[in-house]
């Protein structure tokens, strides 16, 4: 009956801008855990130092999502999937400034380890960067194709995310205990891996929205609504 | 055997003390009876098919909102209410239409005295021109020659339309001296005087600024305490303010009825999804 696109094209134009500021933030803040990663795993400063700068191009972005959605809630007054793609859009973007501190935070400690010296190399520290990475890449892909299928598998891989974050906790907790003078080193890598479990959380956030975006159902928090499974 | 306890606790409205199964059933509550009942209801102008087969309830005390397109068939279906379409050359209506469980559209039912219980307010204000403001008010009154102390009922109509604190020094002024938004609230106020039990609205507001709109919003709120009202509007922001249920319909087709909550975030069709989103043309 109707096409896909709305009848206004200056609306179907500010949906898609905001469509692509969100996918362009999301690809910075990748970038930026992909690189505080690199700066901690190759021991690069000066790369931490980029990624901690270029955290303000995304809380600007940020903050231009934020209005762009306030004037399309003010101005268009939008209903059904649309409603649903500007309210995901304002959770999501709450999600990926977040996951740009995260990543900022890793680049502080990958300068601090940078100063000491170099600890054993934990291969489960890699396996968590790339999970958490691939997790909102995929999370960011279920948005763009209104993909709940893939965005359930993000939700499903986060317990990986966590299985992983253990054992390098584990891991870590036995290195410090084998040799106490470790132990500065070990914390601040602990700390990261801490910061990349959390990430791995942020993806799942906006994979739940991308649920909700095309659903219309609230797949958060399953345990505390009387529902199965246990609390998020 | 009924035991002393079961007999010293009176039954409370909406529980079911025991299921068809014997058990005792947990206590949930029971759908009030609609006080509106459309079943199969098909409408036509001469050869035009306008209506096809609706069915909707109505709960009483609630506002239900028809919206759609140019031409969808909600003015038809709202005029059908009180046999207002079969006044039009050529029109005709077929279904069932039951308020309270009666049919409305039988033989034997009489228009005039249906529309007393099926009240109407229109498009655009239609006051009486040469009547007073007192007199547009008791129009219905003396003309049903209706008991009862008039002005009582012209002073509790007015109050109940939200108009009495503005017009009670000038009720013996023309209707016209009024502004179209007090203009509609008089026409109100003369659709309750003959104390309808369903109140019909078609676009009330859509010839009103936003001020008279919100008056007319919050009237229709404090309304629907006492009467069922079904409203028909073109603008969907304000089906979605003042509705409880809304109606959507597309080409003479209810395509979907629900909670307005949900038409509104989450509808089930996908042609409804499409107007409310604006992607019809």
């Amino acid at each position: 009956m109707a096409p896909d696109t709305h009848t206004d094209k200056v609306y179907e134009s500010e949906l898609r801008d905001l469509r692509d500021r969100l996918l362009e933030m999301g690809g910075k803040v990748e970038a930026a855990m992909a690189g505080a990663v690199r700066s901690l795993i190759e021991r690069d400063a000066a790369l931490a130092e980029k990624v901690i700068a270029q955290d303000r191009e995304v809380n600007r972005t940020e903050v231009e999502i934020d209005d762009m959605c306030r004037r399309l809630l003010a101005l268009r007054q939008p209903a059904a999937s649309d409603l649903r793609f500007i309210t995901t859009a304002l959770k999501i973007v709450t999600d990926l400034e977040r996951m740009g501190d995260l990543a900022v935070n890793v680049s502080e400690r990958a300068k601090d380890l940078a100063q000491s010296p170099p600890s054993r190399p934990f291969h489960d520290l890699t396996a968590l960067a790339d999970l958490s990475g691939s997790q909102l890449e995929k999370a960011l892909d279920a948005f763009v194709e209104k993909n709940v299928e893939k965005a359930e598998e993000v939700i499903e891989g986060d317990d990986l995310l966590d299985a992983i974050y253990h054992r390098l906790f584990n891991d870590l907790l036995a290195y410090m205990m084998e040799d106490s003078r470790v132990i500065r080193r070990a914390t601040s890598i602990m700390f990261a891996a801490k910061q990349l479990e959390r990430f791995g959380d942020h993806a799942t956030n906006v994979a739940e929205m991308v649920v909700y975006m095309v659903r219309g159902t609230d797949v958060r928090h399953p345990g505390s609504r009387g529902g199965e499974g246990a609390p998020g | 055997m009924i035991s002393n306890l079961e007999m010293a606790t009176p039954m409370k409205p909406f529980e079911r003390p025991i299921s068809e199964s014997g058990r005792l059933s947990v206590a949930e509550p029971v759908a009030p009876e609609p006080k509106l009942t459309v079943r199969d209801l098909n409408a036509w102008y001469g050869k035009n098919h306008a209506l096809h087969g609706v069915n909707l309830t109505v709960t009483p005390h609630s506002v239900t909102a028809a919206i759609g397109p140019s031409g969808c068939g909600k003015s038809t279906f709202l005029r059908c209410l009180n046999r207002m379409h079969e006044l039009i050359p050529g029109a005709r209506a077929e279904g069932t239409l039951l308020i309270d469980g009666k049919d409305l559209l039988g033989r034997d039912v009489d228009p005039v005295t249906l529309r007393r219980r099926v009240g109407m307010v229109f498009q655009r204000p239609n006051p009486f021109p040469t009547m007073s403001i007192r007199d547009n008010v008791a129009a219905g009154l003396k003309l049903n020659r209706l008991p009862g102390n008039h002005d009582e009922i012209v002073e509790r109509t007015l109050r109940q339309s939200a108009l009495w604190e503005e017009v009670k020094d000038r009720l013996g002024a023309s209707a016209l001296s009024l502004s179209g938004g007090q203009q509609q609230r008089l026409c109100i106020a003369r659709a309750l005087a003959v104390e309808p039990e369903v109140l019909l609205m078609d676009e009330p507001a859509s010839a009103l600024d936003p001020i008279a709109t919100a008056k007319i919003e919050d009237l229709i709120h404090e309304l629907k305490e006492r009467y069922t009202i079904v409203i028909v509007t073109h603008n969907m922001q304000q089906a979605g303010r003042v509705s409880d249920q809304t109606a959507f319909f597309y080409m003479g087709d209810l395509v979907e009825v629900g909670p307005t909550e949900k038409i509104f975030t989450n509808p089930s069709e996908k042609r409804t999804e499409d107007y409310v989103t604006g992607k019809f043309g």
